[in-house]
This record gives C-alpha cells, sequence and structure tokens, in this order.
C-alpha cells in the first residue's frame, strides 16, 4: 500500500511559483535596495557629479569601508553570534600598530603583522568566552568594546600623551607591506584613461595633467577580495556549511560531528582580522592613528549584514547579500550629501531601512521553514 | 544467534549525586529491533546518550564486536558505526535538506586550497536515498522546516544509514508523530532491520514497540528489568514492568483498561 502512495506526487506538495522562489534568497532585499538607491540619487543628485569618476570613487570608497566590516560581521552572525567590539577593536589595533612603529621604532611591517596577531587572539579570546561560558556573545562582545576602546586611550596617552598619534606616514615610505594596505593598483591604467579624455584631470597646481582618480585604493581591493572569499567560503566548501550549522542549530550540529566550537571561534577571529584591516588601510590613508576611530562602526556593520538578508538569529544569510547592504549604506551616506540634503537625515534612512530589512527578513524565514 | 555488535555490560552514570544509570546491561544484534522501553525519568536518554558517546560512563564496560571500547566524543561512536536519531533530530530547519543530510560528513572534491563542496554528488545522493525511504522532495534545496514530522525523521535515518551505521538508536522516533506517520517510520525501521542494521528503538508507547520489536528491555528508575523475546512477553506485561506495576494497574482498572 505504502508504495503505490509513494509513487504518485503527494498532491499536498503545492507546487511554488518561480516568483516566490526568487523571493527565497537573502540577497533579495539587497538587490532590491541598491537597485532604489541607485534609481533615487540618479534622478535627485545626478547632475551633481555623484557619477563622474571622483564621485564614483568617493562613495566607491565608503562602500568598501562597510562591505570589510560587513563581511566578517556576516559570517559571524551567520554561525550565530555577534561582535560589537568591532569599532573598538578598529581603534585598538590602529593605535597598537601606531605606537609600535612610531613610539617604539619597531619596523612597520612587523608592527602590523604583530598587530593582525595580537587582534585575532583577542578575537579568540572573544570567541573563547562565549563558547566556555555559554553566556550571549552580545554580553561578552560589549564588555569588550569598552575594554578595548579604554586601553586604546589610556595606551595611546600614556606612551605619547595624546590621542592621536601620527608619523606612521613617513614609516610607510620605504615599507614593504604598507602599500598593501594603503597603496593603489592600475594607476597606470587611471592616467591613460585622464590622457584619453576618458575621466576629468587637473587643470592646475602641483599635479596639472593628472586624473583627478589617480588609482583604485587598495582598501576597495581589499573588500572586494573578502567579499569574494567569504561568500566562496560560506557556499562551496564544508568549512561553510559547518557556519550554517553552527548558527542554525548549535546542538544538533553538534550531535552529527561538527566541531561547532571551533567554528565559533575561528569566526570571532575573522572578525578581528576584518576589523584590522579596516583600520590597517585607515591608517595607512591617513599616516596616523586615532582613539576614536571606529566608533559605532559595529552597528554599521551589522545593519549591512541585515539589510543584506541574515537573520539576526544565525543559520542563514549571504556575503553577497552584505557587500550590497554596504553599497546601499555607502550610497546613501555619501548620496545625500551630494544631494546637499541635511546629512542628520542620514541617520532617519538608517533606522526605516534597518526596520523594513528585519521585517522582510521575518517573513522570508516564515516562507523557508513553512511556519504560519 | 550471532555475537552482538554492540554490547553494554553493567553501566553505570551518575550526575553528581543523582544516580541516572545503576547496572543497565543491553545489547543489539545485526538485524534486530531491539526495544529499550521505560517511563519519562527511567534513564532512557541518559542511557543512549552513554552508548552514542555524549556520556562517558561512570562504570560498566562497552563492549563493539567483541573489543572493549570507551568512546570520547559522539564521533568517536559515529566512526565505530553507531548513529543516534534525537529526538530533537539534529536538523536545521533553515538548511536544505541536501546540507542536513551530509552536515558533518560533506564530500569534497579538488585539490586544497581550492578544495570546495561536491553539490552535484550531495545532491543525487540525497534525492535517490530520500526515493529509496519514499520521499518525494521538491528539490534538493528545499528545507527541512517544510518537511513534516515524520518525514524529517526519515530523512535523519536515511543519513545515518547512508554513513554506514551499523547500529541504529531511535530516541522516541514516535512520540510526536500522527497515526499514518508513525506508521511510515515503524515502515521504515522495519526496512532497515532487514538491511542487516541493529536498531535500538526507544519508546515509551507498549504498542509501537510490539509491532516492530525482536526483543523488550524494560528500564525503571535506573535498572533494566529484565529482557523478553517476542512471543514470551505481551503488552500488558510491559505496560506493567514500565509503570513498576501496582499503581498502574489500580489506575488501569478505575479507567477501564484503555492505557
Amino acid at each position: 500500500m505504502t508504495e503505490a502512495v509513494q509513487a504518485q506526487k503527494d498532491e499536498r506538495v503545492k507546487t511554488v511559483s518561480p516568483w516566490r522562489r526568487a523571493l527565497i534568497r537573502p540577497e533579495l532585499g539587497g538587490i532590491c535596495g541598491t537597485i532604489l538607491v541607485f534609481l533615487l540619487f540618479g534622478a535627485i543628485a545626478g547632475d551633481s557629479g555623484m557619477f563622474k569618476a571622483e564621485g564614483i570613487m568617493n562613495w566607491t570608497v565608503v562602500s568598501a569601508q562597510f562591505m570589510i566590516i560587513a563581511v566578517g560581521a556576516c559570517l559571524l552572525m551567520i554561525a550565530g553570534e555577534f561582535d560589537l567590539s568591532t569599532g573598538s577593536m578598529i581603534g585598538f589595533s590602529g593605535t597598537v600598530m601606531a605606537i609600535l612603529s612610531v613610539h617604539m621604532g619597531w619596523p612597520l611591517w612587523a608592527a602590523i603583522l604583530f598587530t593582525f596577531g595580537f587582534c585575532m587572539l583577542i578575537g579568540a579570546l572573544n570567541g573563547w568566552l562565549v563558547v566556555k561560558t555559554g553566556l550571549p556573545s552580545f554580553i561578552v562582545t560589549l564588555a569588550f568594546l569598552f575594554i578595548l576602546r579604554g586601553l586604546t586611550i589610556w595606551g595611546s596617552v600614556y606612551f605619547t600623551r595624546q590621542t592621536i598619534i601620527g608619523g606612521v606616514g613617513e614609516k610607510a615610505q620605504s615599507d614593504w607591506l604598507a602599500p598593501v594596505f594603503g597603496g593603489k593598483i592600475l594607476t597606470g591604467f587611471f592616467t591613460w584613461m585622464g590622457e584619453a579624455g576618458w575621466i576629468a584631470t587637473f587643470t592646475r597646481g602641483s599635479r596639472a595633467g593628472q586624473p583627478v582618480v589617480d588609482g583604485i585604493p587598495m582598501l576597495v581591493v581589499w573588500a572586494l577580495a573578502l567579499v569574494i572569499l567569504g561568500h566562496l567560503l560560506l557556499t562551496r566548501t564544508r568549512f561553510g556549511n559547518w557556519i550554517f550549522a553552527a548558527g542554525g542549530d548549535a546542538q544538533a550540529a553538534r550531535y552529527v560531528g561538527v566541531p561547532v566550537n571551533r567554528v565559533k571561534i575561528s569566526m570571532f577571529m575573522f572578525s578581528a582580522f576584518c576589523a584590522t584591516v579596516f583600520a590597517t588601510c585607515q591608517v595607512m590613508e591617513f599616516g596616523s592613528a586615532a582613539a576614536d576611530r571606529g566608533m559605532l562602526k559595529e552597528f554599521e556593520a551589522i545593519i549591512c549584514v541585515v539589510i543584506g538578508g541574515a537573520l539576526l538569529t544565525g543559520g542563514y544569510g549571504s556575503v553577497i547579500g552584505a557587500a550590497l547592504g554596504a553599497v546601499i549604506f555607502g550610497v546613501v551616506q555619501q548620496g545625500l550629501f551630494f544631494a546637499n540634503a541635511e546629512s542628520s537625515l542620514f541617520r532617519v534612512f538608517l533606522g526605516a531601512i534597518l526596520l523594513v530589512a528585519v521585517i522582510m527578513n521575518t517573513y522570508i524565514r516564515r516562507i523557508i521553514t513553512g511556519e504560519r | 544467534m550471532t555475537t552482538p555488535i554492540v554490547e553494554m555490560r553493567n553501566i553505570k552514570k551518575n550526575f553528581g549525586h543523582v544516580i541516572a544509570l545503576n547496572g543497565v546491561s543491553f545489547d543489539v544484534k545485526a538485524g534486530e529491533c531491539h526495544c529499550l522501553l521505560g517511563d519519562n525519568g527511567a534513564g532512557k536518554s541518559t542511557f543512549i546518550k552513554t552508548m552514542s558517546g555524549v556520556h562517558r560512563p561512570s562504570s560498566g564496560t562497552m563492549v563493539i564486536e567483541g573489543k572493549p571500547v570507551t568512546f570520547e566524543s559522539p564521533r568517536d561512536a559515529m566512526g565505530a558505526g553507531i548513529a543516534t536519531v534525537y529526538q530533537d533530530l539534529a536538523m536545521i530547519p533553515l538548511m536544505s535538506v541536501v546540507r542536513n543530510f551530509w552536515m558533518g560528513r560533506e564530500p569534497e572534491k579538488g585539490i586544497w586550497p581550492f578544495r570546495n563542496l561536491d553539490m552535484k554528488k550531495a545532491e543525487e545522493v540525497t534525492m535517490s536515498e530520500m526515493k529509496k525511504m519514499g520521499i518525494n522532495l521538491r528539490g534538493p534545496d528545499q528545507a527541512v522546516g517544510t518537511l513534516s514530522g515524520g518525514e524529517r525523521q526519515t530523512v535523519a535515518i536515511a543519513r545515518a544509514v547512508y554513513f554506514g551505521a551499523k547500529v541504529l538508536i531511535l530516541d522516541e522516533p514516535t512520540s510526536a508523530l500522527g497515526v499514518r506517520q508513525t506508521a511510515n517510520v515503524l515502515g521504515t525501521i522495519d526496512r532497515v532491520r532487514k538491511q542487516g542494521i541493529g536498531v535500538v528503538f526507544i519508546t515509551h508507547n507498549v504498542r509501537h514497540a510490539m509491532a516492530v520489536g525482536d526483543r523488550f528491555t524494560v528500564l525503571n528508575r535506573g535498572q533494566t528489568l529484565g529482557t523478553a523475546t517476542k512471543g514470551d512477553v505481551d503488552a500488558a506485561r510491559l505496560q506493567d514492568m514500565m509503570a513498576g506495576g501496582q499503581e498502574l494497574a489500580e489506575l488501569e482498572s478505575s479507567l477501564g483498561g484503555t492505557i
């Protein structure tokens, strides 16, 4: 009897329309949002230079900044945890780097490598505490938000008597590692585009004849590389499946032998790594470190991730979505400036889009799991 | 008959001052369904968690195919061919059937650092295994959350069988299911048993146990009350042993023999 029942198709399984299938993608909100903001700013700021070379570079760099920390936050959130210490970690790592190289006289490359190692160790400590105590990562990393920010200001004042440490720029001149974070690529291509008249060139001053945009900053390269790597890791590898599993249901994942603790701790370390990449690029760009850098960045990263379709409860999300969230974020922040809008409206927009994204995500989850 | 695949001898387990298991002996042979019966709190869950490597016994020995073993983790138990399908299923509703099916043992291809998931193989195997168990998926990317309770049980069982389980432990697989879904799961147990796998079926429903069981062991207050073979025992006797006799007998007479 059972064989006969199985042979025919279950009449209660409803066929799903292609439209609905397309809806069940974490990136959908991000894709719609991106199209929407480009249309919006194309209409209200199209003639302000926002979409000329210099303007594009302007919002690309801002988006890339958000992207770098959003990738870390995204993978961590899918693994079921938060990192509220990202912003403080940015300030902390920049300051450690600057104190070591400028004040202690270390070569810059050594300072950079040490800072990466040290910050990832703090990330591991974050993760270890969360895994061992079973406390919500919200609380543990909130503690580190304050601990790291406090240490940053204290260390900066203790060693240099000021909260902004300059002089990194000079050290970067002859360093081999610094250009990996502060350099630009494709400069020849941009010069050629300037000469060919594709993009505007300076008409006066010491840089006359050079293009207004002289290359792609390494920051942007890092952002794209991290997004691609993160996406491949998440969707195409065994470890990626473990990230989903750890966030979806840690206990269930443990039962089938997924090393949940290792996955979570390594994601905390990755989040710290992303924050350090962000900080290093910024320090190289400005030639200085400041103790107050990275304020509120943790929330901005989380907002990018949520706009990108990840669930706050973990187990579901997309790196591509988070990257699109970062683009939306960057375009709107800079676009309001180009459109001469009141910049405080940015926050209004932020809150509103966050709310819409979360409501939409809840709806999408209901479709996936078939809850009512 | 043949020697047991797994034999648990005089297993004791304490949690602090609480004695959860006080000398439990149990074994399972290839191709049989051995039912472990017991009321809530009898120690069924603790016992199977010991068997599947989640807990370590305080004392007692565990023998697999004649060799004594100790499990440090569930991974060890799985390596030895003991697979457990838990009450809460170890399934993640938000993830697709394929990703759940392979969770923890994802197939890979390519050479490091380009090693990646072999999704094609994963999807093909999952679809064919599901078909064998009588479940038609809409597609391999269908989320487990959309499946019914019985279907989820079947996915979990199919997963354990595919990964070479010699002993399959089912922790109350029918307790939350409707009549027809229960019948499906019992049918699956029968199918699995015929493949030569030893099934440990934990339940507190005597009727479900009688339907598929070859042997029955009753657990009460952390101790085994004995093992009976099919035909030697009837449902009423098992029911009595589970409840510890007396009180239930009284209650049953007042309810007119409906329990």
